[in-house]
């Protein structure tokens, strides 16, 4: 039922048949959702608020699972692996896919001690290789240069551009495979939102992203392959340009014309 | 018309939100008038003298400071890491139906009133400490263990409250770095709640230094300072619940309200104090 264009990128993640409860729900939110993801790409799920974007971004880090009475019914493959299995070490799932959120969320601790954060939790102790690691992850989110003299300063204290790269910088640095986007940009202004915009182009050359935004123009502007959800279904999978160009399906080409949404 | 209405209504509005402030100066006033004759008779040496002689008209109130301050310790020392670790689950742990359910058995423990509290110190506790340490069961630990008790629901239920301001992004995100539960409490819970923490305690402690009717009965109402805490002793509040009646000279009477003077700047000064905090943490959330 959903068009699913070929995804010429190595698949690191495979969908299939995936549907998701919330907790005392009996129909799903997301329903038999089929597709893969692309190594190395920039994928963007969009669709209207209630779509379920947000739902299914958080079935790949399996946050759903912090709340009981969630359910999954099929499976994510990820390199090959069924994270939905019940033996899945969720807490190693959550080092190879990292995640940012709707707002910056930095650690009522220093700069240094954030992005330290994942590898302490890791159990690297090696000041050196911390150091060298901090140092690389706070260039990889490009904040080096606005706050390698400060890195004992609170995190909190940055502005709020900053604090997201904090806190993409707190997700690089324990090198995941994947990136999750949950609306990065949503609290920030256009400035910050172009700069993180380019940081999320300039990140897929280390690691697979999949963002959920809520601005169209946000996806074309970063996005390889573009996913549009509706009310749990995934209407249609594209190549970012084409699926905004020459939309296979009605309803997408509806949603990205405003016609509703 | 409209408009007159609407000044008287604001005219008296303000008055009553003004008469606060003149209860407040006027028990200040009160307070410091009746103690007159006793700050010019002992003055500040009133607070470190250790010897009560109601009977040679000498008053110090180092006794009554003393218990008040060390029974107040020994119920934050009991209280304080069992409270912790009641709001840790109610707040953490906990599926949402025990949560639920203890919450509110807490919250009505917190309203039960300290007499009771006193009843059952004096006579199901006193007897059982009697058979442990031996004396008559009744002073500054036991005083301290009844506090305890009486502030644990009270400091576990708003330890609970500031707990649960921690934004669920904020926690999530430490879970989506692949924290474990513990770490999430350890890193992340704590040090964003951790002045919210501090002012619970202190406005705990604001509690348990003022209580009268829960360590009343089992204080053991005596004037020398006990060599040992499991020894009879007073407090602040014991002794003005006890003395005001006996108080047969202007001194001694005067003697008692500079005691309770006292207790109403330790008082001010611990909620104060816990305010301050409280405020701080408010202006700290800012994710």
């Amino acid at each position: 039922m959903s068009t699913i264009c070929e995804v010429t990128h190595e698949h690191i993640i495979e969908v299939k048949d995936f549907s998701f409860y919330y907790a005392g729900l009996d129909t799903p939110n997301l329903k038999k959702i089929n597709m893969p993801i692309g190594k190395g790409a920039v994928t963007a799920l969009i669709g209207p608020s209630g779509c379920g974007k947000t739902t299914l971004l958080r079935c790949f880090n399996r946050m759903h699972d912090l709340y009981p009475g969630n359910r999954y019914d099929g499976e994510i493959l990820f390199k090959g692996r069924n994270i939905l299995d019940k033996k899945e070490d969720l807490i190693k799932l959550r080092t190879q896919i990292g995640m940012i959120f709707q707002k910056p969320t930095p650690f009522p601790m220093s700069i240094y001690d954030n992005v330290a954060y994942g590898l302490r939790l890791q159990g690297i102790k090696s000041k050196s290789e911390l150091d060298d690691r901090v140092e690389q992850a706070l260039k990889d989110a490009a904040l080096w240069k606005e706050v390698g003299d400060r890195l004992k300063s609170s995190g909190t204290a940055l502005s709020g551009g900053q604090q997201q790269r904090l806190c993409i910088a707190r997700a690089v640095a324990v090198e995941p495979e994947v990136l999750l986007f949950d609306e990065p940009t949503s609290a920030l202004d256009p400035i910050s939102t172009q700069a993180i915009e380019e940081l999320i182009i300039k990140l897929k050359e280390k690691v697979t992203i999949i963002i959920v935004t809520h601005n169209m123009q946000q996806a074309a502007r970063v996005s390889d392959y573009t996913a549009f959800m509706y009310l749990g279904d995934l209407i249609e999978l594209g190549v970012t340009e084409e699926l905004f160009i020459t939309p296979k399906e009605e309803m997408t080409e509806q949603y990205i014309t405003g016609k509703f949404g | 018309m409209n408009r007159l209405l609407d000044t008287i209504f604001h005219n008296t509005t303000r008055f009553f939100a003004i008469s606060v402030l003149m209860v407040l100066a006027a028990l200040f006033f009160v307070l410091f008038n009746e103690a007159k004759p006793a700050i010019d008779a002992f003055g500040l040496q009133f607070i470190t003298n250790s010897k009560w002689a109601p009977n040679m008209d000498i008053f110090g109130g180092y006794p009554a400071i003393y218990g008040s301050i060390i029974s107040t310790i020994i119920a934050m020392l009991i209280a304080t890491p069992v409270a912790i670790g009641i709001a840790i689950f109610l707040s953490e742990l906990a599926p949402p139906w025990i949560a639920t359910i203890v919450g509110m058995a807490i919250e009505l423990l917190a309203a039960i009133p300290s007499i009771i509290y006193g009843m059952w110190g004096l006579f199901y506790l006193a007897p059982i400490l009697r058979d442990i340490w031996g004396g008559n069961g009744l002073g500054l630990a036991t005083a301290g263990f009844v506090l305890s008790i009486m502030i644990l629901p009270f400091m576990a239920a708003i330890t609970r409250d500031a707990m649960k301001t921690t934004p669920p992004i904020l926690k999530e995100s430490a879970y989506g770095m692949g924290a474990t539960r513990w770490e999430v409490l350890k890193d992340v819970v704590i040090p964003y709640v951790k002045s919210g923490i501090i002012g619970s305690i202190i406005l705990a402690l604001g509690r348990a230094i003022g209580e009268t009717m829960a360590v009343t009965f089992v204080m053991g109402n005596s004037h020398k300072i006990p060599d040992s805490i499991f020894k009879p002793a007073t407090s602040i509040p014991v002794t003005l619940a006890n003395e005001f009646t006996e108080a047969d000279t202007d001194l001694y009477y005067s003697s008692l309200f500079y005691l309770a003077l006292i207790l109403l700047v330790i008082s001010f000064t611990v909620i104060a104090i816990a305010k301050f905090w409280f405020l701080r943490n408010l202006q700290e959330q800012r994710v």
